[in-house]
Protein backbone atom coordinates (compact mmCIF):
# COMPACT_ATOMS: atom_id res chain seq x y z
CA UNK A 1 0.00 0.00 0.00
CA UNK A 2 2.91 2.19 1.17
CA UNK A 3 4.10 4.72 -1.82
CA UNK A 4 7.55 4.70 -2.23
CA UNK A 5 8.68 8.30 -2.74
CA UNK A 6 9.28 7.99 -6.48
CA UNK A 7 9.98 11.54 -8.66
CA UNK A 8 6.38 12.47 -9.84
CA UNK A 9 7.08 11.88 -13.92
CA UNK A 10 7.59 8.48 -12.97
CA UNK A 11 4.65 7.77 -10.95
CA UNK A 12 1.96 5.64 -12.80
CA UNK A 13 -0.74 8.02 -14.16
CA UNK A 14 -3.47 6.14 -13.42
CA UNK A 15 -4.79 7.89 -10.49
CA UNK A 16 -5.25 6.40 -7.09
CA UNK A 17 -5.63 2.81 -9.19
CA UNK A 18 -9.06 1.42 -10.06
CA UNK A 19 -11.22 3.84 -11.47
CA UNK A 20 -13.77 3.54 -8.33
CA UNK A 21 -10.87 4.71 -6.24
CA UNK A 22 -10.72 7.92 -7.76
CA UNK A 23 -13.03 9.73 -6.39
CA UNK A 24 -14.08 11.72 -3.78
CA UNK A 25 -17.90 12.47 -2.22
CA UNK A 26 -19.44 15.43 -3.96
CA UNK A 27 -19.53 17.29 -1.07
CA UNK A 28 -16.13 17.21 -0.24
CA UNK A 29 -15.25 18.84 -3.57
CA UNK A 30 -18.21 21.18 -2.91
CA UNK A 31 -16.65 22.43 0.18
CA UNK A 32 -13.66 22.95 -1.09
CA UNK A 33 -15.18 24.65 -4.28
CA UNK A 34 -17.14 27.17 -2.29
CA UNK A 35 -14.31 27.96 -0.47
CA UNK A 36 -11.91 28.88 -3.99
CA UNK A 37 -15.01 31.35 -4.00
CA UNK A 38 -14.87 32.70 -0.88
CA UNK A 39 -11.33 33.21 -1.39
CA UNK A 40 -11.15 34.90 -4.43
CA UNK A 41 -14.44 37.28 -3.28
CA UNK A 42 -12.65 37.99 -0.14
CA UNK A 43 -10.02 39.70 -2.31
CA UNK A 44 -12.33 41.28 -5.05
CA UNK A 45 -14.67 44.14 -5.21
CA UNK A 46 -16.49 43.31 -8.64
CA UNK A 47 -18.36 40.55 -9.68
CA UNK A 48 -16.48 40.40 -13.41
CA UNK A 49 -13.70 40.67 -11.60
CA UNK A 50 -14.41 37.53 -9.05
CA UNK A 51 -15.30 35.70 -12.72
CA UNK A 52 -12.44 36.57 -14.33
CA UNK A 53 -10.40 34.62 -11.34
CA UNK A 54 -12.61 32.13 -10.79
CA UNK A 55 -11.33 31.72 -14.77
CA UNK A 56 -8.15 32.26 -14.41
CA UNK A 57 -8.43 29.30 -11.45
CA UNK A 58 -9.82 27.05 -13.69
CA UNK A 59 -7.57 27.78 -16.97
CA UNK A 60 -4.27 26.29 -15.63
CA UNK A 61 -6.56 23.13 -14.22
CA UNK A 62 -7.71 23.13 -18.17
CA UNK A 63 -3.75 22.83 -19.48
CA UNK A 64 -2.74 19.89 -16.70
CA UNK A 65 -6.50 17.95 -17.76
CA UNK A 66 -5.91 18.37 -21.73
CA UNK A 67 -2.55 16.76 -20.82
CA UNK A 68 -3.66 14.12 -18.76
CA UNK A 69 -6.40 13.05 -21.06
CA UNK A 70 -4.93 12.83 -23.95
CA UNK A 71 -1.31 10.93 -22.56
CA UNK A 72 -4.21 8.47 -21.15
CA UNK A 73 -5.93 8.15 -24.04
CA UNK A 74 -2.80 7.37 -26.23
CA UNK A 75 -3.94 9.57 -28.50
CA UNK A 76 -0.98 10.90 -29.60
CA UNK A 77 -2.71 12.74 -32.73
CA UNK A 78 -3.45 16.17 -32.34
CA UNK A 79 -7.29 17.48 -32.61
CA UNK A 80 -6.93 20.25 -36.10
CA UNK A 81 -10.55 20.67 -36.58
CA UNK A 82 -12.75 23.13 -35.26
CA UNK A 83 -15.95 20.94 -34.55
CA UNK A 84 -13.52 17.97 -33.33
CA UNK A 85 -12.18 19.53 -30.40
CA UNK A 86 -15.41 20.78 -29.43
CA UNK A 87 -16.22 17.45 -29.62
CA UNK A 88 -13.58 16.03 -27.82
CA UNK A 89 -14.39 18.94 -24.82
CA UNK A 90 -18.12 18.26 -24.79
CA UNK A 91 -17.55 14.91 -24.49
CA UNK A 92 -14.32 13.32 -23.43
CA UNK A 93 -13.06 16.14 -20.88
CA UNK A 94 -16.50 16.61 -19.80
CA UNK A 95 -16.44 12.61 -19.08
CA UNK A 96 -13.21 12.64 -17.24
CA UNK A 97 -13.75 15.70 -15.13
CA UNK A 98 -17.14 16.04 -14.16
CA UNK A 99 -18.36 12.57 -14.33
CA UNK A 100 -20.64 13.05 -17.69
CA UNK A 101 -21.14 14.19 -20.84
CA UNK A 102 -22.09 17.76 -21.66
CA UNK A 103 -25.91 18.07 -22.76
CA UNK A 104 -25.82 19.84 -25.67
CA UNK A 105 -23.15 21.61 -27.87
CA UNK A 106 -24.93 24.08 -30.56
CA UNK A 107 -23.60 26.96 -32.71
CA UNK A 108 -24.73 30.20 -32.18
CA UNK A 109 -26.91 31.21 -35.21
CA UNK A 110 -26.00 34.99 -35.02
CA UNK A 111 -22.61 34.94 -34.94
CA UNK A 112 -20.24 32.06 -36.70
CA UNK A 113 -17.07 32.18 -34.19
CA UNK A 114 -19.26 31.36 -31.08
CA UNK A 115 -20.55 27.67 -30.00
CA UNK A 116 -22.60 26.96 -26.79
CA UNK A 117 -21.67 24.10 -24.77
CA UNK A 118 -24.88 23.43 -22.31
CA UNK A 119 -24.75 21.01 -19.08
CA UNK A 120 -28.16 21.21 -17.29
CA UNK A 121 -26.66 20.15 -14.30
CA UNK A 122 -23.67 22.03 -13.82
CA UNK A 123 -21.26 20.42 -10.74
CA UNK A 124 -19.74 23.55 -9.60
CA UNK A 125 -22.89 25.06 -8.90
CA UNK A 126 -24.72 22.29 -7.01
CA UNK A 127 -24.79 23.47 -3.75
CA UNK A 128 -24.51 27.43 -4.85
CA UNK A 129 -27.69 30.03 -5.07
CA UNK A 130 -26.29 33.44 -6.10
CA UNK A 131 -27.32 36.18 -3.89
CA UNK A 132 -29.80 38.59 -5.57
CA UNK A 133 -27.26 41.42 -5.24
CA UNK A 134 -24.94 39.70 -6.95
CA UNK A 135 -26.51 40.10 -10.44
CA UNK A 136 -25.35 37.83 -13.29
CA UNK A 137 -22.59 36.23 -11.30
CA UNK A 138 -22.06 32.57 -12.26
CA UNK A 139 -20.45 30.07 -10.18
CA UNK A 140 -19.39 28.20 -12.87
CA UNK A 141 -16.49 30.34 -14.05
CA UNK A 142 -14.34 27.59 -12.99
CA UNK A 143 -15.65 25.33 -15.39
CA UNK A 144 -15.40 27.78 -18.05
CA UNK A 145 -11.70 28.56 -17.36
CA UNK A 146 -11.34 24.89 -17.64
CA UNK A 147 -12.88 24.70 -21.19
CA UNK A 148 -10.58 27.82 -22.17
CA UNK A 149 -7.42 25.78 -21.01
CA UNK A 150 -8.09 22.77 -22.43
CA UNK A 151 -8.92 24.73 -25.87
CA UNK A 152 -5.78 26.95 -25.79
CA UNK A 153 -3.78 24.18 -24.84
CA UNK A 154 -4.72 22.54 -27.98
CA UNK A 155 -4.26 25.60 -29.99
CA UNK A 156 -7.71 27.08 -30.74
CA UNK A 157 -7.40 30.05 -28.70
CA UNK A 158 -11.32 31.21 -27.41
CA UNK A 159 -12.62 33.46 -24.84
CA UNK A 160 -15.15 31.54 -22.97
CA UNK A 161 -17.92 32.55 -20.61
CA UNK A 162 -20.25 30.93 -18.10
CA UNK A 163 -24.10 31.69 -17.77
CA UNK A 164 -26.61 31.03 -16.31
CA UNK A 165 -29.77 31.16 -18.10
CA UNK A 166 -32.84 30.37 -16.80
CA UNK A 167 -34.96 26.55 -17.56
CA UNK A 168 -37.75 27.50 -19.96
CA UNK A 169 -41.16 25.74 -19.14
CA UNK A 170 -40.76 22.03 -19.85
CA UNK A 171 -37.05 22.38 -20.39
CA UNK A 172 -36.10 20.67 -17.36
CA UNK A 173 -38.21 17.81 -16.86
CA UNK A 174 -37.38 16.36 -20.24
CA UNK A 175 -33.93 16.98 -19.57
CA UNK A 176 -33.95 14.86 -16.41
CA UNK A 177 -35.04 12.42 -17.41
CA UNK A 178 -32.06 12.51 -20.35
CA UNK A 179 -29.45 12.92 -18.23
CA UNK A 180 -30.37 9.95 -15.79
CA UNK A 181 -31.05 7.60 -18.64
CA UNK A 182 -27.97 8.92 -20.82
CA UNK A 183 -25.52 8.68 -18.28
CA UNK A 184 -27.12 5.73 -15.78
CA UNK A 185 -24.94 5.89 -13.54
CA UNK A 186 -25.73 5.97 -9.99
CA UNK A 187 -23.90 10.00 -9.42
CA UNK A 188 -26.86 11.79 -11.53
CA UNK A 189 -29.56 9.63 -9.83
CA UNK A 190 -28.30 10.42 -6.57
CA UNK A 191 -28.16 13.97 -7.21
CA UNK A 192 -31.41 13.85 -8.49
CA UNK A 193 -32.72 12.44 -5.37
CA UNK A 194 -31.36 14.79 -2.86
CA UNK A 195 -31.78 18.15 -4.73
CA UNK A 196 -34.19 20.28 -5.86
CA UNK A 197 -34.29 20.14 -9.45
CA UNK A 198 -32.27 22.72 -10.85
CA UNK A 199 -33.90 26.28 -12.33
CA UNK A 200 -30.97 27.06 -14.29
CA UNK A 201 -28.48 26.04 -16.43
CA UNK A 202 -25.20 26.66 -17.20
CA UNK A 203 -24.17 28.20 -21.07
CA UNK A 204 -20.63 27.86 -21.61
CA UNK A 205 -20.24 30.40 -24.26
CA UNK A 206 -16.40 29.69 -26.43
CA UNK A 207 -15.45 32.53 -28.45
CA UNK A 208 -12.91 31.70 -30.70
CA UNK A 209 -10.38 34.02 -32.08
CA UNK A 210 -10.37 34.87 -35.65
CA UNK A 211 -7.12 33.50 -36.69
CA UNK A 212 -8.28 30.17 -35.57
CA UNK A 213 -11.47 30.50 -37.89
CA UNK A 214 -9.51 31.51 -40.65
CA UNK A 215 -7.54 28.74 -40.04
CA UNK A 216 -10.29 26.00 -40.18
CA UNK A 217 -11.31 27.28 -43.17
CA UNK A 218 -7.91 27.12 -44.80
CA UNK A 219 -8.11 23.58 -44.16
CA UNK A 220 -11.83 22.96 -45.76
CA UNK A 221 -10.50 24.43 -49.24
CA UNK B 1 -12.30 -3.15 19.71
CA UNK B 2 -15.98 -2.81 18.55
CA UNK B 3 -16.37 0.46 18.29
CA UNK B 4 -13.18 0.89 15.63
CA UNK B 5 -15.19 -2.15 13.27
CA UNK B 6 -18.59 -0.72 13.54
CA UNK B 7 -17.74 2.36 12.45
CA UNK B 8 -15.25 1.45 10.16
CA UNK B 9 -18.43 -0.52 8.64
CA UNK B 10 -20.52 2.51 8.96
CA UNK B 11 -17.90 4.60 6.98
CA UNK B 12 -18.44 1.96 4.24
CA UNK B 13 -22.11 2.29 3.79
CA UNK B 14 -22.16 5.87 3.71
CA UNK B 15 -19.49 5.97 1.27
CA UNK B 16 -21.34 3.77 -1.09
CA UNK B 17 -24.47 6.04 -0.92
CA UNK B 18 -23.01 9.63 -0.92
CA UNK B 19 -23.03 11.45 -4.37
CA UNK B 20 -19.21 11.63 -5.70
CA UNK B 21 -16.96 13.78 -7.75
CA UNK B 22 -13.94 13.16 -9.36
CA UNK B 23 -10.97 13.20 -7.19
CA UNK B 24 -8.52 14.43 -9.76
CA UNK B 25 -10.57 17.72 -10.15
CA UNK B 26 -10.78 17.71 -6.24
CA UNK B 27 -6.90 17.64 -6.61
CA UNK B 28 -6.09 20.00 -8.97
CA UNK B 29 -9.08 22.50 -7.67
CA UNK B 30 -6.81 22.44 -4.15
CA UNK B 31 -3.65 22.92 -6.60
CA UNK B 32 -5.21 26.37 -8.02
CA UNK B 33 -6.29 27.36 -4.74
CA UNK B 34 -2.92 26.71 -2.97
CA UNK B 35 -1.59 28.32 -6.07
CA UNK B 36 -3.71 31.20 -5.31
CA UNK B 37 -2.67 31.84 -1.72
CA UNK B 38 1.30 31.55 -2.43
CA UNK B 39 0.74 34.05 -5.06
CA UNK B 40 -1.14 36.00 -3.11
CA UNK B 41 1.55 35.87 -0.16
CA UNK B 42 4.91 36.55 -1.47
CA UNK B 43 6.50 33.53 -0.29
CA UNK B 44 5.50 34.25 3.01
CA UNK B 45 5.45 30.63 4.11
CA UNK B 46 4.10 31.06 7.16
CA UNK B 47 1.07 33.30 5.55
CA UNK B 48 0.44 30.31 3.34
CA UNK B 49 0.50 27.47 5.63
CA UNK B 50 -2.21 29.92 8.39
CA UNK B 51 -4.23 31.10 5.23
CA UNK B 52 -4.50 27.26 4.63
CA UNK B 53 -5.11 26.20 7.75
CA UNK B 54 -7.80 28.55 7.99
CA UNK B 55 -9.89 27.65 4.84
CA UNK B 56 -9.78 23.92 6.53
CA UNK B 57 -11.05 25.41 9.73
CA UNK B 58 -14.07 27.15 7.61
CA UNK B 59 -15.07 23.70 5.86
CA UNK B 60 -14.50 21.65 9.47
CA UNK B 61 -17.30 23.91 10.87
CA UNK B 62 -19.53 23.68 8.29
CA UNK B 63 -18.80 19.61 7.39
CA UNK B 64 -19.29 18.71 10.86
CA UNK B 65 -23.17 19.40 10.69
CA UNK B 66 -23.31 17.41 7.25
CA UNK B 67 -21.47 14.31 9.07
CA UNK B 68 -23.90 14.25 12.48
CA UNK B 69 -26.52 14.44 9.87
CA UNK B 70 -26.54 12.07 7.54
CA UNK B 71 -23.98 9.58 9.43
CA UNK B 72 -25.94 8.61 12.51
CA UNK B 73 -23.03 8.05 14.63
CA UNK B 74 -23.39 6.78 18.11
CA UNK B 75 -22.94 9.00 20.74
CA UNK B 76 -18.63 9.70 21.07
CA UNK B 77 -18.08 8.56 24.82
CA UNK B 78 -14.98 9.53 24.80
CA UNK B 79 -11.87 11.16 22.55
CA UNK B 80 -10.68 7.11 21.40
CA UNK B 81 -14.13 6.97 19.91
CA UNK B 82 -14.45 10.45 18.55
CA UNK B 83 -11.11 9.14 16.93
CA UNK B 84 -12.11 6.30 15.50
CA UNK B 85 -15.34 7.77 13.90
CA UNK B 86 -13.63 10.48 12.59
CA UNK B 87 -10.97 7.96 11.03
CA UNK B 88 -12.98 5.45 10.18
CA UNK B 89 -16.28 6.95 9.33
CA UNK B 90 -15.72 10.61 8.64
CA UNK B 91 -12.64 10.15 6.38
CA UNK B 92 -14.00 7.31 4.60
CA UNK B 93 -17.43 9.27 4.10
CA UNK B 94 -15.52 12.34 2.42
CA UNK B 95 -12.91 11.51 0.74
CA UNK B 96 -13.48 7.59 0.41
CA UNK B 97 -10.00 6.71 1.61
CA UNK B 98 -9.39 4.34 4.68
CA UNK B 99 -6.71 5.70 7.56
CA UNK B 100 -5.76 4.27 10.42
CA UNK B 101 -6.27 5.61 14.00
CA UNK B 102 -3.42 5.40 16.83
CA UNK B 103 -4.71 6.13 20.13
CA UNK B 104 -1.63 7.54 22.18
CA UNK B 105 -1.36 6.97 25.67
CA UNK B 106 -2.39 8.93 27.99
CA UNK B 107 -5.49 8.99 26.04
CA UNK B 108 -5.44 12.75 25.09
CA UNK B 109 -4.24 12.61 21.72
CA UNK B 110 -4.36 10.25 18.93
CA UNK B 111 -2.64 10.19 15.37
CA UNK B 112 -4.69 9.73 11.85
CA UNK B 113 -2.76 7.66 9.31
CA UNK B 114 -3.44 8.03 5.84
CA UNK B 115 -1.99 5.86 3.09
CA UNK B 116 -3.85 7.70 0.20
CA UNK B 117 -3.89 11.45 0.01
CA UNK B 118 -6.32 12.88 -2.38
CA UNK B 119 -5.02 16.32 -1.69
CA UNK B 120 -1.77 15.35 -2.74
CA UNK B 121 -2.45 14.16 -6.29
CA UNK B 122 -0.20 15.42 -8.93
CA UNK B 123 1.81 16.88 -6.26
CA UNK B 124 5.15 18.04 -6.32
CA UNK B 125 7.14 20.63 -3.94
CA UNK B 126 9.35 23.06 -5.42
CA UNK B 127 12.56 22.82 -3.52
CA UNK B 128 12.22 26.05 -2.10
CA UNK B 129 8.91 24.95 -0.59
CA UNK B 130 9.72 21.25 0.26
CA UNK B 131 10.63 21.20 3.83
CA UNK B 132 8.58 24.35 5.00
CA UNK B 133 5.32 24.27 3.33
CA UNK B 134 2.40 21.93 4.26
CA UNK B 135 0.79 21.55 1.51
CA UNK B 136 -2.10 18.99 3.53
CA UNK B 137 -2.52 21.42 6.43
CA UNK B 138 -5.60 21.52 5.27
CA UNK B 139 -6.84 18.71 7.26
CA UNK B 140 -5.32 19.92 9.88
CA UNK B 141 -7.68 22.82 10.15
CA UNK B 142 -10.65 20.49 8.97
CA UNK B 143 -10.30 18.30 12.29
CA UNK B 144 -9.88 21.47 14.14
CA UNK B 145 -12.97 23.53 12.82
CA UNK B 146 -15.08 20.21 12.95
CA UNK B 147 -13.87 18.75 16.69
CA UNK B 148 -14.16 22.44 18.08
CA UNK B 149 -18.10 22.39 17.07
CA UNK B 150 -18.55 19.03 19.33
CA UNK B 151 -16.64 20.96 22.03
CA UNK B 152 -13.23 19.45 21.68
CA UNK B 153 -10.47 22.26 21.48
CA UNK B 154 -7.63 20.39 19.92
CA UNK B 155 -4.26 20.91 18.44
CA UNK B 156 -3.51 19.48 14.96
CA UNK B 157 0.15 19.15 14.00
CA UNK B 158 0.89 16.84 10.17
CA UNK B 159 3.84 14.74 11.45
CA UNK B 160 4.67 12.61 8.14
CA UNK B 161 3.66 14.09 4.81
CA UNK B 162 4.49 11.70 1.73
CA UNK B 163 5.65 15.05 -0.11
CA UNK B 164 8.69 15.42 2.28
CA UNK B 165 9.36 12.11 1.48
CA UNK B 166 7.90 9.69 4.28
CA UNK B 167 6.09 6.39 3.31
CA UNK B 168 2.70 7.79 4.77
CA UNK B 169 0.70 11.09 5.84
CA UNK B 170 0.64 11.26 9.67
CA UNK B 171 -1.58 13.69 11.42
CA UNK B 172 -1.63 14.06 14.86
CA UNK B 173 -4.42 15.74 17.14
CA UNK B 174 -3.74 16.69 20.71
CA UNK B 175 -6.66 17.18 23.19
CA UNK B 176 -6.23 20.56 24.69
CA UNK B 177 -9.41 20.60 26.40
CA UNK B 178 -13.16 20.54 26.19
CA UNK B 179 -15.13 23.59 25.96
CA UNK B 180 -18.32 24.35 28.03
CA UNK B 181 -21.53 24.50 26.57
CA UNK B 182 -23.60 27.17 27.03
CA UNK B 183 -23.86 31.00 25.96
CA UNK B 184 -20.16 32.72 26.50
CA UNK B 185 -19.81 35.16 29.06
CA UNK B 186 -20.97 37.95 27.03
CA UNK B 187 -24.77 37.24 26.61
CA UNK B 188 -24.80 35.65 30.71
CA UNK B 189 -27.61 37.19 32.80
CA UNK B 190 -25.97 39.94 35.27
Amino acid sequence: MSRTPVNILDRPLGGRGSRAETQVSLSAFSYLYSELVQYHQNRVDSISELERRLESSGYDVGLKILELITYRNREYKREIRLMNILHFVSTQVWKAVFGKPADSLERSVENTDEFMIIDYEPLTSTFCSVPADFGQLSADGYMSGIVAGVLDGAGFSARVTAHSVALEEGEANNNNTNTSSSSGGAQSGNNGSLLPPRKEKAVFLVKFSPEVLERDAAMDR
Amino acid sequence: MSSKSSAAANGQALWAKVPKANAELFALTYGALVMEVVSDSDGNVDEINEQLEKIGYSIGIRSVDEFLAKSNSPYCKNLEETANVLGKTAFKMFLGINCDVQIYNPPTSFSLILHDNPLSLFVELPDNYKDTLQYTILYCGVIRGALEMLNYKVECTLIKSTLRGDDVDEIKVDLKNILQDGAGEDYQEE
